[in-house]
């Protein structure tokens, strides 16, 4: 009785032990889930879900607390692999998806005042103080940081178009003869 | 020479008697020409003249940009109307960067380079002169061929296959080219093997220009060259294809999404080795090739010497125009062409056929469900499954069909011209390979934003730092100021 009573203390004491130290040593900082999914994000902390960066709606994405179409420069695309990722089954029909689209400036209302180059996160307006500025289309990420900036309404957002680099062939249409 | 089988492969109506035996032709010059700056695979060249200059034929207009690109040359003389966007010769009809030349009449040749005695010199050098020619390779693909010939300083290279199967079905331009300029194609071969940097060169024909064959050998023969064999393959779609052009003639299979340089070989077409002849021995750039003018819907089938930026509409026209309204309008053969989405696109260094083809030509039936018959696993000639890939695609699962194969497939269209379903499995070959590159391009886009962004970052906090140091600087010299400022008033106090 007392041998039995003994050897469960025993175990006891080193089981918990070893989860004790384990759960320090081991011991993760933050969720890792979160840190994953903002590899996913644009990265540009734009701020058009609402939340103040990509590693907080990251965050949120990972405690559940929003919703996986939250990031319209990530569109449709970003928000399947999502939920592919949060193992959630969500009906994204009804997410309206802009497609990609890049900043244009219209040359002749842009007074050259720089406030949106100073808000573009990727760097992607060149310009200086009273010149017109241009957009570098492969830089441009869409975040519409610089469209809210602009004093005068010289920016607008377009869809991307193709050209001869990026087009490809259609999906044959899907339709069997009956 | 003992040949090697491929499996797979179609027996395609072959339809070249309709302009095999016209002799190769030279058309009245366009009233305008255009020439597009992408011609080739890689980087776009850049237009070195500006709108008004007078050029001459063989000027140069563009140079290439990058490791991959092509230079691009004034195919006669006349003057630059403009530089801008025109419809490329390409499925999409969308609009390139183009220059537009309107020829005087005159045809005067600019300065060329001086002839290179071609035996007598570095393989380098002949290289060199291949890519200020701006030759790329004249079979469709478009690849830079000097940029090939230097593929000797990175692999161990033995020989040169030269790629004059023509299996596609109408076209006779590379046929014609070597019937009538046998001693210019043979001497070009010869250049090219020696700027490759190998000791012998194989010229494969297939068995259906038997007259081709004859004139290439008694040419070899006439000359004693040993470095040259002219070599018989069987007529079989597609032949042409290199990978399975070289197992045909060694028996090596070219390990899955590597180049035929990784087993000792480069294949160059024929119709390039011709344009290497003029760029060595004449010091001639690019600017004309021989294109097949065929199909039903042709009122006067040929082979035509046309200047790089003919207009399609004008050699159409030459040729009579159409007869009735054709059903498909190609560029290049009727298994691969691009279906061409406007006349008014221009004849460019890749194009070697204009199809017109009647309805009885092409004929197109309803698309039906996949009986899985198998046909198409028969005719592919890479071995793959065509149905299954073509099903997992229509599903959207992309990666499964990478997992079987889809990126070794060649889109030669032996299965989907079998395929007693009409399933259009080529393009659904080709619409998953675009959306595969388009999907890792916007990956690509996405890790340089990120890293742009970062930066962006990293700037700011720099800046900061920068300003609160300057601060906590400038805030220190004051004080040290002060404290002298009040020692010197004690000073002077107590003096």
């Amino acid at each position: 009785m007392i041998e039995a009573m003994g050897i469960l203390l025993g175990l006891g004491v080193a089981l918990g032990g070893g989860l004790g130290v384990a759960a320090r040593l081991l011991k993760v900082e933050g969720n890792p889930v979160a840190a994953e999914i903002e590899e996913m994000m644009p990265g540009t902390n734009c701020g058009q879900c609402g939340h103040p960066g990509c590693s907080a709606a990251a965050a949120a994405l990972a405690a559940g607390s929003a919703p996986v179409s939250l990031c319209p420069p990530g569109g449709k695309a970003l928000a399947s692999a999502l939920a592919d990722k949060l193992g959630i089954v969500s009906d994204l029909s009804g997410m309206a998806d802009r497609g990609s689209v890049i900043a244009f400036v219209f040359e002749d209302l842009c007074i050259g005042c720089t406030k949106c180059l100073k808000r573009c996160p990727t760097d992607a307006i060149v310009g200086a103080s009273r010149q017109i500025h241009g957009v570098v289309d492969d830089a441009c990420t869409g975040c519409e940081q610089c469209a809210e900036a602009c004093p005068t309404g010289a920016i607008v957002m377009r869809p991307e178009t193709d050209t001869l680099a990026t087009w490809h062939w259609p999906k044959p249409a899907d339709r069997l003869a009956a | 020479m003992k040949l090697f089988r491929i499996s797979g492969g179609i027996h395609p109506k072959e339809s070249k008697e309709l302009s095999a035996d016209r002799p190769i032709e030279r058309l009245p010059l366009a009233s305008v020409l255009r020439i597009p700056l992408q011609q080739h695979i890689g980087g776009p060249a850049v237009a070195v003249v500006d709108k008004g200059d007078a050029v001459k034929k063989g000027q140069i207009l563009a140079v290439g940009r990058g490791m991959v690109s092509a230079p691009v040359h004034a195919p006669t003389s006349g003057r630059i109307v403009s530089i801008g966007r025109f419809v490329a010769p390409h499925a999409s009809g969308l609009p390139g960067q183009t220059i537009t030349m309107r020829p005087d009449g005159r045809d005067e040749w600019g300065e060329l380079p001086a002839p290179i005695d071609a035996f007598g010199v570095d393989p380098a050098v002949i290289a060199e002169r291949v890519a200020a020619s701006g030759i790329v390779g004249m079979g469709g693909a478009t690849f830079p061929s000097a940029v090939k010939l230097n593929l000797r300083n990175r692999h161990k290279l033995d020989t040169l296959v030269i790629n004059a199967a023509e299996c596609e079905p109408y076209l006779t331009c590379d046929d014609r080219l070597m019937r009538e300029r046998t001693a210019e194609v043979v001497d070009g071969v010869r250049i090219m093997r020696h700027g490759l940097g190998v000791g012998r060169a194989i010229v494969a024909v297939e068995a259906n220009k038997p007259a081709a064959l004859a004139a290439l050998r008694l040419a070899v023969a006439a000359g004693g060259f040993a470095d040259v064999t002219v070599v018989e393959v069987p007529t079989r779609y597609p032949m042409g294809s290199e990978k399975h052009l070289v197992q045909t003639l060694t028996g090596q299979e070219t390990p899955a999404r590597a180049l035929t340089a990784d087993i000792g070989i480069v294949v160059h077409n024929v119709a390039t080795a011709f344009a290497v002849y003029e760029a060595v021995r004449l010091g001639r750039p690019l600017i004309a090739r021989i294109v097949t003018v065929s199909g039903g819907a042709i009122t006067r089938p040929g082979n035509f010497e046309v200047p790089i930026g003919t207009p399609v509409s004008h050699l159409v026209e030459q040729c009579g125009g159409f007869r009735g309204t054709p059903e498909r309008l190609l560029l290049g053969g009727p298994m691969m062409g691009q279906p061409l989405a406007s006349t008014r696109a221009s004849i460019v260094k890749g194009v070697n056929g204009v199809l017109a083809l009647a309805a009885a030509e092409a004929p197109t039936g309803p698309i039906m469900p996949c009986i899985r018959c198998a046909s198409c696993v028969a005719a592919c000639p890479c071995g793959l499954a065509p149905f299954d890939m073509a099903a997992r695609i229509r599903k959207e699962e992309l990666d499964g069909a990478v997992r079987i194969g889809l990126l070794d497939c060649i889109a030669c269209g032996s299965c989907a011209w079998v395929c007693p379903a009409n399933i259009p499995l080529v393009q659904y070959f080709n619409y998953a390979k675009g959306k595969l590159t388009a999907e890792q391009r916007t990956k690509h886009k996405q890790e340089e934003t990120k890293r742009l962004a970062k930066f962006r970052a990293d700037r700011l906090e720099q800046q900061r730092k920068a300003k609160e140091e300057a601060m906590a600087r400038m805030k220190a010299e004051r004080e040290a100021k002060k404290r002298q400022a009040e020692a010197a008033a004690r000073v002077e106090v107590e003096g």
